[in-house]
């Protein structure tokens, strides 16, 4: 904790440039309303991390409030099962709100406040973003106001039930899939009329610029500190390095870390789904093209017209037809390998996860362990896969327990 | 100027209104290109692209339709599209397309003038317009440069917010656009947000062309459930008592 937490994720590569590029992909496709905020909101953060105080203020914070830097965990009993590489854990699900995503939102939440901004607002899929933004601005003393699709606030209640205690407003969206997707552009509606007093708290590396830059620096700290923690642990880097991937920020902050070590590999697990028809998962990168939605370009789920698709995940943080131009780049470059997981496998590891090791992971994290899990059974004992456990699973309960009742 | 949704509730009834409006007298018309998720679009303008996109409305049959119905109109059409819809076409076909089939040029919402840059130059060799918008939260400077890359006319959005009826327009607004007409030559036309006579009257001074949509939008939508020809003459009547408070 001794180096401040996000002035290296400044130093991640030489991406984006000045025009919120990743390779060809990011930038900035948003109505001219929003780009004075965005302008803004760039020289705020450019300026914010030059600052020792606000640095010094976010670690504090980090430290103190959300109890980083979060454990490295090996996962014995699970590695045993496999027979093959050991499985260690990087526990963000231990972090305060119980999700990465608080990261990202204490660090935005700073920035309202340099900005002179009193209102926030943000979009939730699976609630975690929502109850990170909830309890941030509770903190700070801020208003929230949460939009959340009506699908969403029925399988994740418990998250929808946390965020009203913290006194934030949650506003189901009932247009569109009434997911992620429609709970983003009621979001960037209402920052339209609101730009002026307001800030979006964007909770992944996805939209306009800067907002994939600013997120994936917020949550780097995951990956930097996991690599140190390999490091002091093990003695070396891990083999290979596994996250989940919706919109994609515990990813791209936990992969930024080791964007530079071409020896680990480096793996992003989407939301496989029912099925490889469309509309039956929710794999960009697996299986979109490079398209426009949410102001950036990157890969997305859409029709020859550029309508964007209809997407299906049981877990409602990976429901989503898009994803972050960095991973995009990534992609491309062939530095991150992006496979799909299905529903089923997603849930069989979270059950082998649960009784093995005593651990509820959230669903959306379920996809990237089922991928590591198999991934450990084909390599030898002495290779070490280490995965971002990047939530917990306490919201998911019931409604695994009525995806189980469905099925019998 | 009306704004009016290709496809709802279907693309005949759209080239009804379209002959109308023409008929009416409306100096231009922007043809709404359906798109999944408009974020600049209040609930009107976004209902009506879903009601649009539910009858499977695509691109072609939007353009089958206009290189009909454009040669016969005296106003020029232009679209409302977005970036996502262009960029999937590719810029080059997309215009050419468009330009083929009788539309003037295009209005991308989601296009600043940063990125704007291939699509401007491809506009600016097919002579198709690539109409620029100006926010009230725009800088000034900023604000000159969009207006010098603009082409056809130039876009100002009456407030910060989403497309929808308002009963009052912003009190500085006539002062900003009386502002930028000092600094271009461009036709400078106010959008978002003007529904009513009493708008009109007000702002027809200061510009050269008012923008109407949600308010038309709404009339269309109740050609789902009532005899179209009611639903024509009441968008009829309505856009002429437009018509009329501006002459007045």
């Amino acid at each position: 904790m001794t180096e401040s937490m996000i002035h290296a994720g400044m130093q991640t590569g030489q991406v984006p440039d000045a025009m919120g590029r990743f390779g060809p992909y990011g930038g900035r496709y948003v109505p001219e309303t929003l780009v004075a905020a965005l302008d803004q909101l760039e020289t705020e953060y450019r300026s914010a991390v030059e600052d020792s105080l606000f640095r010094a203020t976010l670690d504090e914070l980090l430290r103190d409030f959300v109890g980083r830097p979060s454990p490295l965990y090996h996962a014995k009993r699970l590695s045993q099962h496999g027979g093959g590489a050991q499985i260690w854990l990087k526990r963000e699900d231990l972090n305060h709100t119980g999700a990465h995503k608080i990261n990202n939102t204490l660090g935005q939440a700073l920035l309202t406040l340099r900005m002179g901004k009193s209102r926030v607002i943000a979009e939730t899929g699976a609630g975690q973003h929502g109850v990170a933004t909830a309890t941030a601005c509770a903190h700070f003393g801020l208003s929230c106001v949460v939009y959340m699709g009506e699908e969403d606030v029925r399988r994740q209640a418990p998250n929808v039930f946390n965020m009203k205690l913290m006194g934030a407003e949650v506003r189901p969206v009932t247009t569109g899939s009434r997911t992620l997707r429609d709970a983003i552009n009621e979001a960037m509606r209402d920052w339209m009329s609101s730009v002026e007093s307001t800030h979006y708290i964007l909770g992944s590396v996805v939209g306009p610029h800067p907002f994939p830059m600013i997120v994936r620096d917020f949550q780097a700290v995951i990956g930097r500190e996991a690599r140190q923690q390999c490091l002091a642990r093990l003695g070396r880097l891990p083999d290979a390095v596994v996250a989940c991937v919706g919109g994609g920020s515990n990813a791209a902050g936990m992969f930024s870390a080791f964007i530079a070590d071409g020896q680990v590999e480096l793996v992003g697990v989407e939301a496989g789904g029912r099925s490889q028809q469309p509309g039956d998962h929710s794999a960009s990168l697996s299986y979109g093209s490079p398209g426009v939605l949410h102001g950036s370009f990157s890969y997305v789920m859409q029709d020859e017209d550029g309508q964007t698709g209809q997407v299906h995940s049981l877990s409602a943080g990976l429901d989503y037809p898009g994803v972050g131009p960095e991973h995009s780049f990534w992609k491309d470059a062939g530095r991150v390998q992006y496979q799909p997981c299905s529903d089923a496998a997603a849930l069989e590891a979270f059950d082998l996860v649960a009784r093995s090791e005593g651990i509820l992971s959230a669903l959306e994290t379920a996809h990237a362990l089922a991928h590591a899990i198999q991934l450990a059974a084909s390599r030898p004992k002495d290779q070490i896969i280490l995965v971002c456990l990047s939530g917990r699973g306490d919201k998911d309960a019931a409604e695994i327990a009525r995806l189980r009742q469905a099925a019998t | 100027m009306p704004f009016i949704t290709a496809g709802d509730p279907d693309l005949d009834f759209t080239a009804d209104v379209l002959k109308q409006l023409d008929a009416c007298g409306c100096p231009l018309c922007e043809l709404g290109i359906p798109y999944s998720d408009p974020i600049a679009d209040g609930p009107v303008i976004q209902a009506s692209y879903t009601r649009a996109l539910e009858r499977k409305t695509h691109l072609a049959d939007i353009f089958e339709m206009t290189r009909r119905i454009a040669p016969t109109l005296a106003m020029p059409i232009v679209s409302m599209v977005s970036y996502a819809i262009v960029f999937r076409r590719g810029i080059a076909s997309f215009v050419a397309e468009a330009r083929a089939a009788g539309i003037a040029g295009a209005i991308v919402p989601d296009l600043p003038v940063e990125e704007a840059g291939p699509m401007a130059q491809i506009c600016k060799q097919e002579d198709f317009g690539l109409i620029q918008l100006v926010a009230p939260t725009t800088p000034r400077e900023r604000a000159i440069r969009i207006a010098r890359s603009s082409t056809g006319f130039l876009y100002y959005v009456s407030v910060a917010g989403i497309t929808g009826e308002r009963t009052r327009l912003p009190a500085d607004l006539a002062e900003n656009v009386a502002w930028l007409r000092s600094r271009t030559s461009l036709p400078i036309c106010i959008g978002f947000g003007i529904s009513q006579p009493e708008h009109v009257r007000q702002l027809a001074p200061v510009a050269d062309g008012l923008i109407v949509g949600s308010a038309i939008v709404r009339r269309i939508a109740r050609a789902d459930q009532e005899p179209r020809d009611r639903v024509l003459a009441d968008v009829t009547d309505y856009v002429r008592g437009l018509l009329d408070a501006l002459k007045s």
